[in-house]
């Protein structure tokens, strides 16, 4: 089985080292993980900021790129719902483009997702044992695409434990342009993610973007929080 | 100072930290008592079924309307069309100075603030009471309503005990019920002495004529029954084909807005007071408004909007509303539907800064009972702002300098080392973007090494 592995921008550039546990645990699964050096960013900031002639070019660009390979692996919720949820809209009457958007959309797997559902694994690995840990469902991962049980269970299944967060699937408020545009909003709603966390090892999600957002605000009010990506706590529980 | 949303919202987050605290606790309360309401049914059947048959009205909404026209008529009812706020002013003034009005009781109704009734009235000299509780409350604090089901939600206990306090005369202390009790006072000789009644509607049964109203507090029976005249003001997507239709809408209204199995009073109103009846108004005017919404309906991308049963749900899991309440979007309609509807009734220019209040999280379209699809109606009015230049050249120029970037993986690259030459980079002030992330969050820290070069040095070989 021959996987490629999308990076995507955000985790190339900010959480590299989880992408590469990403590729580690990819291959001690048996995986073979290629990595298309010409890939670069699924053209998800565009499009929700409304530039689709600019998304448009991305998206053709990842669509290139990735033709032809048995399966793609994104550490990434939100990019693998790029990929497979709003990709094919950018090419509606566009046959033969939308057709391969459609294509690519089905070949497309979020990490966690492609752990469970394709490699059938249930059990990495007891790596996490004792470790508490609170769970941010990115958006569009858990409700576009329904990918809620998959990190979960994983990390459960590690022996970390997932405390129960009131504000677990609600928006951290990043939201791409939407934390620029409208800074002081996008923080009020990290605000009320982090005033309900409760106390853990590390605040983990399948989201670099998010996790960004939240420890970028906590820094500035102050505050300690460890976050990781579930990229690297999955090689953990596997190899810790 | 400067207006719109953003400038609203900052202002709302920095001077008013109470109003954010009491939306946030209002709104989860309710999309935690719709929730549990939702999983006693089968909602998910439930709202595909509401969605088609609004849907399906949509489509023929002219044969309907007329179908709704003919049994109001032969209920008794005179029935008027408006085009847009003026004409509606027109038929109320006329209205009343026919019927000698000086004081109207007024039902909520989020389309009577639309085209701006209370203004009018008061400008005819006529005394304007509204009857829902919190449409009372903000009536006295001289505001606009800033949700669409629970008015005056961004108030606190505090501040509407200090403002009856001060317009009132209850005690600085006084207990909920106090209160209550105080706008009960003043009600209930408005609706004794008020010679119209202006409500809204819910929905309006083409089938039968039939005028529909959903309320918890009674306010509006007594709107529609004790004054003389009974005026109600109707969008002309509030219809529903069929008698039985009411069956689900009824309950799913109920259900979304506040997770109730039912409104506490529900009024079915067929007419005016007929021969040898006890009660109930001697004139009933329904006025079927438009005000934009047959453009919404024209617009494809859009026209779903009108599906609308204005439940609220959709203010109630916006984690934007959340933050500042109603008041930030400088509307009649907040939140994810106000959003989508207010560029279609008004103006779509105004979507180049409301479009921008929505982080794209979706949690209103798991929750509307009749399944509109705001989030992709959010993105199709930012994409007409960037279409229609109605964006800033440099957010433009940015895209597409970064599209540029990305489809030439060499200068992606380039990027990628760029990004790495150091702090003063990250944080620097020509590009405002990074300026403005770095405001909240601190400088962009990049991972010491790519992801590729670490490929390249460790991986690639394997």
């Amino acid at each position: 089985m021959r996987v490629a592995f999308f990076v995507t921008c955000l985790a190339d550039q900010f959480f590299a080292e989880a992408a590469a546990d990403a590729v580690r645990l990819l291959r001690s699964l048996g995986v073979e993980v290629v990595f298309p050096r010409e890939q670069t960013c699924c053209g998800q900031p565009a499009y929700n900021a409304g530039h689709w002639d600019a998304a448009r070019k991305m998206a053709l660009h990842t669509q290139q790129v990735f033709a032809g390979y048995d399966y793609v692996v994104l550490p990434s919720g939100s990019c693998t719902t790029m990929v497979r949820a709003y990709t094919p809209r950018l090419f509606e009457g566009d046959r033969p483009r939308y057709e391969a958007a459609l294509d690519l959309a089905g070949r497309t797997y979020e990490l966690s997702e492609f752990l469970v559902k394709v490699l059938d694994v249930g059990d990495l690995g007891r790596g996490l044992e004792g470790m508490k840990l609170a769970y941010h469902h990115g958006c569009h991962v858990s409700r576009e695409l329904g990918i809620r049980q998959e990190p979960v269970s994983l990390l459960e299944a590690a022996g970390a434990e997932i405390v129960p967060w009131e504000a677990d699937n609600e928006c951290c408020g990043f939201g791409g342009v939407f934390a620029v545009k409208n800074a002081p909003v996008s923080l009020a709603m990290a605000d009320r993610k982090l005033d309900t966390l409760p106390a853990v090892d590390a605040l983990t999600s399948a989201d670099g973007a998010c996790l960004m957002h939240m420890a970028g605000r906590a820094r500035t009010r102050g505050l300690n929080l460890k976050v990781r990506h579930l990229a690297s706590l999955l090689w953990e529980a596997r190899n810790g | 100072m400067a207006s719109g949303y953003k400038a609203a919202a900052k202002r709302a987050l920095v001077e008013r930290p109470e109003v954010r605290s009491a939306v946030t606790k209002a709104t989860l309360h309710f999309d935690g008592n719709r929730a549990r309401a939702y999983g006693e049914i089968d909602a998910e059947a439930w709202r595909d079924w509401a969605a088609g048959v609004k849907r399906h009205l949509l489509g023929r909404l002219d044969r309907y309307l007329e179908e709704a026209e003919a049994g109001l008529r032969a209920h008794g009812a005179v029935v008027h069309w408006a085009e847009n706020a003026a004409d509606v002013q027109e038929i109320l003034r006329a209205l009343v100075a026919d019927y000698g009005v000086s004081r109207v009781v007024k039902g909520k109704s989020m389309l009577s603030e639309e085209v701006e009734v209370n203004p009018l009235l008061e400008s005819l000299g006529v005394e304007v009471f509204e009857t829902d509780l919190g449409e009372y409350i903000i009536q006295l604090a001289g505001e606009p309503p800033s949700h669409i089901v629970g008015p005056a939600i961004h108030k606190g206990l505090e501040e509407i005990r200090a403002l009856f306090h001060e317009k009132l005369g209850t005690p600085a202390d006084a207990e909920p019920t106090e209160l209550a009790a105080a706008a009960r006072r003043v009600l209930r000789d408005a609706f004794l002495s008020a010679e119209m009644g202006i409500s809204g509607a819910n929905f309006v049964v083409a089938e039968t004529g039939t005028v529909v109203l959903v309320e918890n507090e009674g306010n509006i029976r007594l709107t529609t029954s004790a004054p003389r005249v009974h005026v109600a003001l109707v969008g002309i997507e509030k219809l529903l084909p069929r008698f039985g239709d009411l069956e689900v809408f009824l309950q799913l209204l109920a259900r979304a807005a506040t997770g109730q199995k039912i409104g506490t009073f529900v009024s079915l109103i067929n007419g005016p007071r007929r021969e040898g009846e006890p009660d109930g108004p001697e004139h009933l005017h329904v006025i079927f408004v438009d005000n934009g919404r047959s453009s919404v309906l024209a617009d494809d991308e859009m026209y779903e909007a009108l599906s609308c049963i204005r439940c609220g749900a959709c203010l109630n899991a916006c984690p934007v509303y959340r933050q500042t309440g109603g008041h930030a979007y400088g509307q009649v309609y907040s939140g994810p539907i106000g959003v989508v509807l207010t560029p279609g009734l008004k103006d779509p220019g105004l979507a180049a800064e409301l479009g921008y209040a929505c982080s794209l999280c979706t949690a209103c379209a798991d929750v509307c009972p009749v399944r509109i699809p705001l989030p992709g109606q959010i993105l199709a009015w930012r994409r007409r702002s960037v279409e229609r230049g109605l964006v800033s050249g440099g957010e433009k120029l940015a895209f597409n300098g970064y599209a540029a970037m990305v489809t030439r993986p060499r200068f992606y690259r380039l990027g990628s080392k760029l990004l790495r030459l150091g702090k003063g980079l990250t944080g620097a002030p020509w590009l405002p973007v990074l300026g403005a992330w770095a405001a909240g969050h601190g400088p962009l820290e990049p991972s010491p090494k790519s992801f590729r070069e670490i490929w390249e040095e460790e991986l690639a070989g394997e």
